[in-house]
């Protein structure tokens, strides 16, 4: 994808095993092929508020990742419009309980909670960080994008897509590292 | 006095929408490819290179560069010797707000009512608009879209004379390594200072519509934003949060007179989809 140097990248095929989540670190780089379903804040909120009312939802998340991405509309004759990662702390608050029914894998941008971070390793779950603001780029690597629940919320439905070669980097893995802490330690100066 | 229709500010409008969102300016991708051509860490170059073809691939199939098309702000400087006819001006801005998302491809990001429901309109309106009277018979519309990313890493800091600047800088730099890659490095980071409270946020707003990078015109301001840049480098954080010296391409800062007892300083972080675009009519 780059001519950059950055290390080796690693192929990854949807759904991950435990097996493979436990090979992962924070900073590997990596490109997901399978099938993936997006969900945001609105989506989220219907999740929570079904398990609620004690309703199953309306895909299984167990052994799947979530993208958190609400794309721009298809051109005609297009898969999808542009399909960047949007921040991933706003669904901090209900990521615990997805966890804990068997969500494996989450695409974001940005920091995760304590919390998230102590669910990744309970559950033997990851976070993958996509590169945001990539929004054509990554849309490249969707070939196929239907919306499978929650229509009414436009850009904030569910949507299951079909990807080839999504490329992520494991931002914090099943084992408490975090990218983010880790390049902060690296490259931060001195106060000056 | 000089008759302008309506009309021409919604065509207008919507043509700004789609523009900004396909095509970022030419000051951010120079100052994006210097940038990438100093950064030292790999993965920041990496980040940035795939930044700049991303852009390039928009601007050429006239597509957004980000899914989050924004929330739309409309800078309106009328003229005083302007007359309008054709309707309302605001309904006008809307409209072509409106238009330019739904024929665009441009993604609707707002909803009506904040709290209880929260329906989204379907079209991207209502726009912020800011409105102001000046000397002349033109009309002159700046469009800014803001992605919701970076904007929730806005803060204002209300401080006092004798904290001074030594506490700005403090305030800028430790707003920064809150958002860290939350709000989209590498930034332009835009500092307000002065007014009262909604002045500082809207002139922290105001200040990224400058070109990025051009220095203030006052050599004192210029240099205390040269300094803010060094700073806000030091971090680290660099490119994504990947680690690296471009957590920010420049820092922009606009003051405003203020009360004696009063030193507001606003942050407003612009992400790298720096998406502005202006016309007179």
């Amino acid at each position: 994808m780059s001519e950059i140097e950055t290390g080796e990248t690693r192929a990854l095929q949807l759904p991950l095993t435990d097996e493979v989540i436990k090979s992962l670190r924070a900073g590997d780089m990596v490109e997901i092929s399978g099938i993936m379903y997006t969900g945001r804040d609105a989506a989220h909120l219907r999740f929570k508020q079904a398990l609620e009312r004690g309703e199953s939802l309306p895909v299984e998340l167990a052994g799947q990742l979530i993208y958190y991405v609400g794309p721009s509309p298809a051109r005609p004759g297009t898969v999808i419009g542009a399909a960047g990662p949007t921040t991933a702390s706003r669904m901090d608050i209900y990521t615990p309980q997805l966890l804990a029914l068997g969500l494996k894998a989450m695409i974001g941008k940005g920091r995760r909670s304590e919390a998230v971070q102590k669910a990744l390793q309970q559950y033997t779950a990851v976070y993958f960080g996509a590169v945001g603001g990539l929004g054509i780029l990554l849309s490249h690597s969707i070939k196929k994008a239907e919306v499978v629940a929650y229509p009414d919320l436009g850009p904030e439905a569910v949507f299951r897509l079909t990807v080839e070669n999504f490329p992520a980097i494991v931002l914090n893995d099943c084992y408490g590292g975090d990218l983010y802490t880790q390049t902060a330690q690296e490259w931060a100066l001195p106060a000056s | 006095m000089r008759t302008i229709d309506v009309n021409l500010v919604r065509e207008a409008v919507a043509e700004l929408c789609q523009k900004a969102n396909y095509e970022l300016p030419e000051d951010f991708v120079a100052a994006l490819r210097t940038a990438r051509e100093k950064e030292v860490s790999a993965q920041g170059r990496r980040v940035l290179t795939l930044l700049d073809q991303n852009q390039a691939e928009a601007r050429k199939v006239q597509m957004p560069t980000c899914q989050d098309t924004g929330f739309v702000l409309v800078f309106v400087n009328v003229g005083q010797e302007v007359h309008l006819i054709g309707g309302d001006l605001y309904q006008a801005i809307n409209a072509g707000v409106g238009e330019g998302y739904r024929s665009g491809y441009l993604r609707p990001s707002i909803v009506q009512d904040p709290l209880f429901n929260r329906a989204n309109t379907g079209d991207n309106t209502p726009a912020v608009i800011h409105t102001r009277l000046v000397p002349g018979d033109q009309l002159t519309l700046q469009v800014l879209v803001k992605g919701a990313g970076s904007e929730n890493c806005t803060r204002l800091a209300m401080l006092t004379p004798a904290q001074g600047i030594l506490a700005l800088k403090a305030f800028v730099v430790e707003t920064v390594k809150l958002a860290g890659p939350n709000a989209c490095p590498p930034l332009v980071v835009c500092v307000g200072v002065g007014g009262t409270a909604d002045r500082a946020l809207l002139l922290a707003k105001e200040a990224s519509l400058r070109s990025v990078g051009a220095p203030h015109p006052e050599p004192l301001v210029a240099e205390l934003e040269q300094e803010l840049l060094e700073l806000v480098n030091a971090t680290g954080i660099g490119p994504q949060g990947y680690g690296g010296r471009t957590t920010a391409l420049a820092c922009h800062i606009e003051r405003a007179a203020t009360h004696i007892a009063s030193l507001p300083v606003a942050v407003n972080l612009q992400c790298h989809a720096v998406r502005h675009q202006e016309i007179s009519l």
